[in-house]
């Protein structure tokens, strides 16, 4: 059980600088995410905590105990990997007993040990077959109980879902918050998928070209994304271009809305961002952003419409599903949910709707 | 993760510095000795270039090298021609007895190439078997001496080895790649020469490599058949051994010359194989199909045939290791005299041929482990160079190893010359590339996650290795160790320079029973060491469980 600190951090290789002065602070028993695309640096992070990759500056921390030049072995890690790195010559429970027999463990304790993290993963049923014979999933568990077992201050994931079909992923990812909870573990959890990002974390970092994006829970990221590329991202978000006027927001078609928060900036292009339920479909002339609807996609309880608003934007909006579909062609008009959008100035780079109270949450 | 690790002196960088030293000493050292020789004359005490202005002028010797060259050539390419379309036979049709023609073709492969020719001697000589029952029907046959002999018996020798080769790289080629070539209407020899071909390039090229450097360096051969027909190992061995007229500094000319051509053509074959590489995994292999009639015998036919005269030399000399002799020649009928007094002309012969290869592969293993992992995980400059210089024995003929050891070692303080130290050395120097790019291959297979598992779960990095990489390999380096050792039993160029009365070899005794002409002794000698050869074969496909032969 440690917190984790992380300060300036710096990571090259040769004269490639990937992550540059990064800082973060993982609470006690926190299931924490780095969230990124491929090529972020969120897997050179984790191997850096793990030891696995040189530090070319700043200070990593296990609660006080600065661990920049502990070796990995020393630093009481449990790793679970992308692969799951199952000792492919040993036996389920010899997996599980290799991090053990490393501490010494008295033999009675071993097995016994073993035996309770094999029941809670669900695996005793393998414990004396060769991995190879397991499917991925229970690959995975074997991972997660050698990982487990040996009561390590932090467990690293390194995309430890990614292998897995949908189905198990979906499983799997429930069972790994349900454990992480039960043994409360300082938690690290890399992967590109933000879905499963957003379900299983306590906190999420949005990573991009070594920099963290945006670091909050899985509902501030959604709701009040820090900037453009954290709010297409994390979900699905339709850009439409607007302008600040007089502490109004214009939209094309002569729509607008007044946002209380925004009463007092100065004029400025705008890019707002509105999620497809922040969108409202209307007709008979009301007023709105025209568009046509293109296509659509009809999902039972949900209505996917996919609605052109110029020649190079088409924006997505979900409706609940009503008695009538809208044929497509049909000319409609947008409004959006004010209360809900997101508006970030010209760059994208600055989310307008954000204040302090929000960065303490 | 792309490695770019700095040389660090921990544990493995000690290991590095060893590794080269132990470079360093036996390899290094002796070739460059050799080199002073061949540009130094020692008598007058200058610096010279008369050996080579020797070497050139004389065309005497000229013509030697020459020789070895052209013989080489065509043999990898009659090899090439006859192994790949063979391969690909056996890969695309059902073959009636295909397991015990593949036992055929690796006993041929792996056995000594000496008694190859020896065997061909007693069977297409001038009053061989053959010879003889055609010219009594007044049949003039082919001669077995020369240029043709030794093409024959290479290309018999090596031809097999383009064959596994070919096996191995066709097992990679999906099904798929050929059904979609014959739905756009390329099917037959033109699918063949369109599709396969190009895929196994690579693999060709390797094997063709293979096969040049073997017929290049073979000493046996030539000698036995040769006779006029002079090739550099044989011009080598005389000018190195004999005691009047020879010359150690002209010989070490003669040999840096030959490292220089084998240096051209191993850097030829990279070139264009590096240029011509594909990665391929397969999910459906090729597989084999039954077809009727006619064309099913035509197959079987052509199938059958190469393996089974690749294949008579053994079965001859296993034959003829039954027959009464009398003096030289076979006389009839059948015991185990030849047996009985092979025992006395054994002498320590049979534990050499087992006590010198098992030190060498004890630290032939040892060796290939450690430096494939320095190469494969701790990339460095010093690494780096480690793994050119363990290639390099991969380029210089056995005669060549044999003679610079020898020179290097004769006298104190560094006398190693005489024992079996000096063999087990020679040994391991040629062996050790082809153990060191096996387990490479074989260790790039395993993720490093795998390691770093261990790691996490508080393993210090040495002992990683030790518990967790190495029994993995241990299956791939076991079988590879196997093959070594088949062809450390049947080594001859190297040993007939290194050996005395106390350290002589199985194969060393068998090729002085044939020059002395005794017969029915290196008949009973060689089925010794075949059984021996077929022996280890079986441990291997027990161990290996029916993978792939890659040599």
């Amino acid at each position: 059980m440690s917190k984790i600190i992380i300060k300036d951090a710096v990571k090259k290789y040769g004269d490639n600088v990937v992550v540059s002065g990064l800082n973060v602070e993982i609470g006690d028993n926190e299931l924490f995410t780095l969230l990124g695309p491929s090529g972020c640096g969120k897997t050179t992070l984790l191997r850096m905590i793990a030891g696995f990759n040189s530090i070319e500056g700043g200070d990593f921390y296990f609660n006080e105990k600065r661990i920049n030049d502990m070796a990995p072995e020393k630093r009481n890690i449990g790793m679970v990997f992308q692969n799951y790195a199952i000792f492919p010559h040993l036996t389920v429970r010899e997996n599980v007993e290799f991090g053990l027999k490393n501490r010494k463990y008295d033999k009675a304790l071993m097995t016994e040990e073993t035996n309770k993290f094999l029941k809670a993963m669900q695996i005793d049923a393998f414990a004396d077959r060769l991995p190879e014979k397991l499917s991925g999933g229970q690959q995975q568990r074997v991972a997660l109980a050698r990982a487990l077992v040996i009561k390590p201050d932090v467990l690293l994931m390194d995309e430890p879902l990614s292998n897995l079909d949908a189905k198990l992923r979906l499983e799997m990812r429930r069972f790994i918050r349900k454990i992480q909870k039960e043994v409360g573990i300082t938690t690290v959890y890399v992967t590109h998928d933000q879905e499963e990002a957003m379900a299983i974390s306590d906190k999420i970092a949005v990573m991009k070209d070594g920099v963290i994006q945006h670091l909050g829970t899985p509902e501030d990221i959604y709701k009040r994304p820090k900037n453009a590329f954290v709010a297409n991202f994390i979900g699905t978000s339709n850009f439409v271009n607007a302008k600040l006027k007089a502490g109004k927001v214009c939209f094309s078609d002569e729509y607008e809305i007044s946002i209380e928060a925004l009463k007092d900036k100065k004029d400025q292009d705008l890019v707002v961002s509105v999620r497809p339920e922040e969108f409202v479909i209307v007709q008979n002339d009301q007023v709105g952003i025209r568009g046509i609807i293109k296509d659509t996609s009809y999902l039972g309880m949900n209505t996917h419409y996919f609605i052109e608003l110029s020649e190079d934007n088409t924006v997505e909006v979900i409706q609940e599903s009503a008695d009538a579909l809208i044929p497509d062609n049909t000319p409609i008009s947008l409004q959006v949910k004010s209360h809900k959008i997101n508006i970030f100035d010209e760059r994208g780079s600055e989310n307008l709707l954000r204040c302090d109270s929000f960065e303490s949450a | 993760m792309k490695a770019h690790n700095k040389f660090q002196l921990d544990i493995w960088g000690f290991i590095t510095l060893s590794v080269l030293v132990l470079y360093g000493c036996f390899l290094i050292y002796p070739l460059g000795n050799l080199m002073k020789q061949a540009v130094y004359n020692a008598e007058t005490g200058v610096w010279t270039l008369d050996y080579f202005v020797k070497f050139f002028s004389k065309n005497y010797y000229f013509t030697t090298l020459f020789n070895s060259f052209k013989v080489s050539l065509a043999a990898t390419f009659f090899s090439l021609a006859l192994g790949a379309p063979l391969a690909y036979i056996y890969t695309i049709y059902e073959i009636k007895g295909k397991a015990i023609l593949n036992i055929g073709i690796i006993i041929a492969s792996m056995s000594a190439p000496f008694i190859g020719a020896y065997s061909w001697i007693l069977l297409l000589g001038r009053s061989g078997v053959i010879t003889t029952f055609f010219k009594n029907m007044n049949i003039e046959t082919p001669t077995i001496y020369g240029f043709f002999g030794i093409l024959f018996v290479l290309t018999l020798q090596l031809f097999p080895l383009v064959f596994l080769y070919v096996r191995g790289a066709l097992k990679n080629i999906d099904s798929s790649l050929i059904e979609a070539s014959q739905s756009m209407g390329c099917r037959g020899v033109k699918l063949f020469a369109k599709i396969i071909m190009p895929l196994i390039v690579p693999t060709l090229l390797a094997s063709g490599l293979l096969v040049f450097m073997r017929s290049f360096a073979d000493f046996g051969t030539p000698m036995l058949i040769g006779e006029g027909y002079r090739t550099f190992p044989v011009t080598l061995y005389n000018e190195f051994i004999s005691e009047v007229g020879g010359d150690d500094g002209f010989a070490a000319a003669i040999a840096i010359i030959a490292i220089m051509i084998t240096t051209v053509v191993f850097l030829l074959q990279k070139y264009i194989g590096s240029r011509k590489a594909f990665s391929m995994n397969s999910l459906h292999p090729i597989e084999a199909k039954k077809i009727t009639g006619i064309q099913n015998i035509i197959v079987h036919i052509v199938a059958y045939i190469p393996v089974c005269i690749a294949i008579l030399p053994q079965l001859y000399v296993f034959y003829t290791s039954f027959k009464n002799t009398k003096g030289m020649i076979f006389v009839e009928g059948y015991s185990f005299n030849s047996y009985v007094s092979m025992f006395d002309k054994l002498g320590r012969s049979i534990q050499n041929s087992i006590i010198i290869p098992l030190l060498a592969l004890i630290a032939i293993i040892l060796l290939a482990v450690l430096i494939s992992y320095l190469v494969v995980r701790r990339k460095n400059t010093l690494t780096n160079t480690l793994d050119i210089i363990s290639m390099i024995p991969y380029i210089v003929p056995g005669t060549v190893v044999g003679i610079s050891l020898l020179t290097a070692f004769n006298q104190k303080p560094l006398l190693l010359s005489g024992g079996i130290l000096i063999m087990v050395i020679a040994l391991v120097i040629r062996r050790l590339p082809y153990t060191i790019r096996s387990s490479v291959a074989i260790l790039q297979q395993i993720p490093m996650c795998i390691e770093e598992a261990a790691i996490s779960l508080g393993t210090p990095k040495m002992k990683a290795f030790f518990k967790v990489t190495v029994p993995m390999m241990r299956a791939g380096i076991l079988s590879g160790a196997i093959l070594s050792w088949v062809t450390m039993i049947s080594e001859l160029s190297t040993a007939i320079i290194l050996y005395t009365g106390k350290t002589k070899t199985l194969t060393v005794a068998i090729y002085t029973e044939v020059i002395r002409g005794n017969y029915g002794i290196a008949a009973s000698l060689s089925t010794l060491l075949t059984l021996f050869t077929i022996l280890s074969l079986l441990l291997f496909a027990k161990i290996s469980k029916g993978k792939d032969i890659s040599i």
